[in-house]
């Protein structure tokens, strides 16, 4: 997806290549500073690896991306971000829009129990007021091929959803994610409650979603990062320390902090 | 361990075995007590007349409560009208959107509430609705035991919010959800269970209360035809025939005590059947 | 406390370094047999290869086992050109084989009456290993670059002995057998500098990350 940035002064048009931009990204909790002027970008199309020991900001800076972050009632950021030049943090625009647009997944898988798996992959789109049956029937079909979950459940679409194992409740999540249809995909360690093969399946999920979505995924195996992602962001007490492909900062860290990390020295 | 010790702690494990068991027969026995009592006494006075004819001419045999039973209805009929949505609401209110020191007032006050003494609740809303409306009537019976419902359904909803682990809401919230939609179909439907178990035992509770209908209800012997007037209720019949000289009204009062208390149970047993386990998810 | 996986790496390192000494003391010895004519110093050269050959499956098994805990960054380069290095070493000590059973085959007939400086080759290709040796323990980038352009002295002195041995056997033609054999000895310390050489080039890698083989721009590091 290409739009692009128009200069009013001189009507020059910067394409955006970048899904999200973000720049001096700081954000408080209270008094405490828990992600220090945070720059990067994220690459469309791509899976970015955010990695980091625990507590340096990792999780923060992944719901900063879609404004989760404010359900904490003493959230407070300063910085920008720009979804595909968007603004997500200005004044006009709601939070729920942001989410819609960035959508995500989370460690612990969620379906709700009081529904079916259908009802579970349409929520999204049925609370925001969609109606239509055949869109939703459609739409439904769509996202749980996407998540690769449709063979398993399709004859019993009916049926609660918490009677699915831990990685076909997982999957089920994502599917339920895409059902509306997100430009960026964030997902927050997706795979650190499940079991091997389940993780490889989410892992080869989200190898085959890259395709047409953005993938922000935090993880803190590095393993997965280094298997799962094209790029890698290593955080360390709220400062971004290194970003870069994810063969150069498995391969060859440019910092001594990124190697000393990856090579298990600390954290 | 040597042998000492070992036969030393078998047998205080055995004593507290039957300490815990003595409580329980302690516990229970009440209970036992008052079934056997009221069934004896008042099974035999529970016929089809008791159900469906008013009561009979002082002091003589015959005659029913049927307008009691109805009224008992009505009444908490009217309880649940005021009591659920309000309480519900409070109920959703303090866990969803109140501030730690705005909710913290809120709860404290419901607390306070829940331990007023019921006499004093009927005298209040003597002086509320009685008085202005001149008259005794069902209406302020309702509205009293109503308000009594209040704190107690607000407090067990709000327990029941918090049960609901944070992670729905956040999920929803994360799919573009607004908060009011998040909190109703998300949260309040996984916790309704929960709320009508809440709802119902609050029911039960003012099922039985007999002094705030002293001064809101008052009574009648006649078929309820209007909620501006009084009301009959079996708590007050209870106390009437009982309070009377009358053998025959006493017998009744039995069987109005059973009845309320069969009420009471019926409710019990209806709330563990709504919360019984239909669907196991998987670990 | 150093932790499990820094155990395993500093034994690699070890065993590498053994493998080193045995190199260089076969090729010594080897080059020490040939100027004494001593045969049994040569045959003991030929066994003591069973032991750096040993020291190589050690050092692959040990590095397989390094990779199952999927080591990172400096880890996974320092595991991957550990096992170049033992093949680079074992290949030096097959070199010192090949020069130990000519100095015996030598050693058979009466000296060529030539003047050679293949003790002087010896010396310049043990000292490029050693150096790229050192420069892996120190980790030091600058130390292994400079071992690599040394190679191309090694390379002349052994086109010089080439040409030297290919006159004398024109002009003195009982010599030419004896002969072969010390072109082979040449070649085969012309090949110990060129092992020399990829361990250098290994080196760089490690503490570079840079891949300096096959390039031309061998002595110039391209990150300042």
């Amino acid at each position: 997806m290409t739009s692009a940035i128009i200069n009013r002064e001189t009507m020059e048009q910067t394409p955006i290549t970048t899904a999200l931009a973000v720049r001096n990204l700081s954000v408080f909790f209270g008094a405490n500073e828990v992600l220090k002027k945070v720059s990067l970008d994220i690459v469309p199309r791509a899976v970015t690896a955010i990695i980091g020991p625990s507590g340096c900001g990792k999780s923060t800076f992944l719901r900063a991306l879609n404004r989760m972050h404010e359900l904490n009632p003493e959230a407070r950021m300063t910085g920008e971000i720009r979804l595909f030049g968007d603004d997500i943090y200005a004044r006009a625009v709601e939070p729920v829009i942001v989410r819609r647009r960035v959508g995500m997944v989370f460690q612990k898988s969620n379906p709700f129990p009081t529904m079916t798996i259908s009802e579970n992959v349409t929520v999204g789109l049925r609370l925001n007021g969609v109606r239509d049956k055949r869109l939703l029937a459609e739409r439904t079909e769509q996202s749980l091929r996407m998540a690769a979950l449709w063979d398993e459940v399709k004859d019993r679409l009916n049926t609660a959803a918490i009677s699915l194992s831990g990685g076909q409740q997982q999957r089920l999540c994502i599917a339920r994610a895409l059902a509306v249809q997100p430009e960026v995909l964030l997902m927050d360690e997706p795979a650190s409650a499940l079991d091997q093969l389940a993780t490889s399946k989410i892992e080869d999920l989200i190898l085959d979603l890259k395709k047409k979505y953005t993938i922000v995924i935090v993880t803190h195996n590095m393993q997965q990062a280094a298997r799962a992602s094209d790029f890698t962001a290593f955080f360390y007490l709220g400062e971004l320390v290194e970003f870069g492909t994810t063969t150069k900062i498995f391969t060859s860290p440019s910092q001594k902090r990124t190697e000393d990390y990856v090579t298990g020295r600390f954290g | 361990m040597t042998a000492a010790n070992h036969k030393l702690r078998n047998f205080k494990d055995a004593l507290m075995q039957i300490v815990a068991l003595l409580c329980a027969i302690i516990v229970v026995t009440p209970l036992v007590l008052i079934f056997y009592h009221l069934i004896k006494l008042g099974f035999s006075s529970i016929n089809w007349a008791f159900f469906t004819q008013l009561p009979g001419p002082v002091g003589e045999p015959g005659g029913g409560m049927g307008n009691a039973i109805v009224g008992t209805f009505i009444l908490l009929g009217q309880a649940a009208v005021i009591g659920v949505p309000v309480g519900v609401l409070g109920g959703v209110f303090l866990a969803e959107y109140g501030s730690p020191k705005s909710s913290g007032w809120i709860r404290f006050a419901a607390d306070i509430l829940n331990g007023v003494p019921s006499i004093v609740w009927g005298l209040v809303v003597y002086g509320l609705v009685v008085v202005p409306m001149h008259g005794f009537s069902a209406l302020a019976g309702g509205v009293v035991l109503g308000l009594m419902m209040v704190p107690l359904v607000m407090r067990t909803t709000e327990e029941v919010l918090h049960l609901v682990p944070a992670g729905y809401r956040e999920a929803a919230l994360a799919l573009g959800v607004s908060k009011w939609k998040t909190v109703l179909q998300i949260v309040v439907r996984t916790a309704l269970k929960g709320i009508a178990t809440g709802v119902l035992l609050a029911i039960a509770r003012v099922a039985g209360e007999t002094a705030p209908l002293l001064f809101t209800a008052l009574g009648n012997n006649i078929w309820a035809r209007s909620l501006t007037q009084p009301i009959a209720a079996l708590p007050l019949q209870i106390f009437n025939y009982a309070m009377s000289p009358y053998d025959e009204w006493h017998r009744q009062a039995w069987a109005a005590a059973l009845v309320l208390l069969l009420l009471v149970l019926f409710i019990n047993i209806g709330v563990r059947f709504l919360t019984r386990d239909r669907w196991k998810a998987k670990i | 406390m150093e932790s499990n996986s820094e155990v395993s790496l500093e034994m690699l390192k070890q065993k590498l370094l053994t493998m080193a000494s045995h190199a260089e003391t076969a090729v010594n010895e080897a080059l020490q047999a040939l100027q004494a004519r001593d045969t049994d110093l040569a045959l003991r050269v030929k066994e003591k290869d069973r032991v750096i050959d040993h020291l190589e499956v050690e050092i692959d098994d040990l590095v397989i086992q390094l990779l199952t805990r999927a080591p990172l960054a400096s880890n996974l380069r320092l595991v991957t050109i550990a096992m170049k290095i033992s093949q680079d070493l074992e290949r030096i000590g097959d070199e010192a084989t090949k020069i130990a059973k000519r100095a015996r085959d030598l050693a058979e007939e009466p000296p060529v009456k030539i003047v050679l400086d293949l003790p002087r080759m010896a010396r310049l290709a043990l000292d490029m290993l050693k150096d790229a040796l050192d420069a892996f323990v120190n980790r030091d980038s600058t130390a292994a670059r400079a071992v690599i352009p040394r190679d191309k002295e090694v390379d002349g002195l052994n086109k010089h002995i080439h040409n030297l041995l290919a006159q004398h056997m024109v002009e003195h033609t009982d010599t030419i057998a004896r002969c072969l054999h010390l072109m082979v000895v040449s070649k085969s310390l012309e090949r110990i500098a060129d092992h020399a050489t990829n361990v250098a080039e290994d080196v760089v890698y490690l503490c570079e990350a840079q891949d300096i083989r096959h390039t031309g721009m061998k002595s110039q590091p391209v990150l300042a």
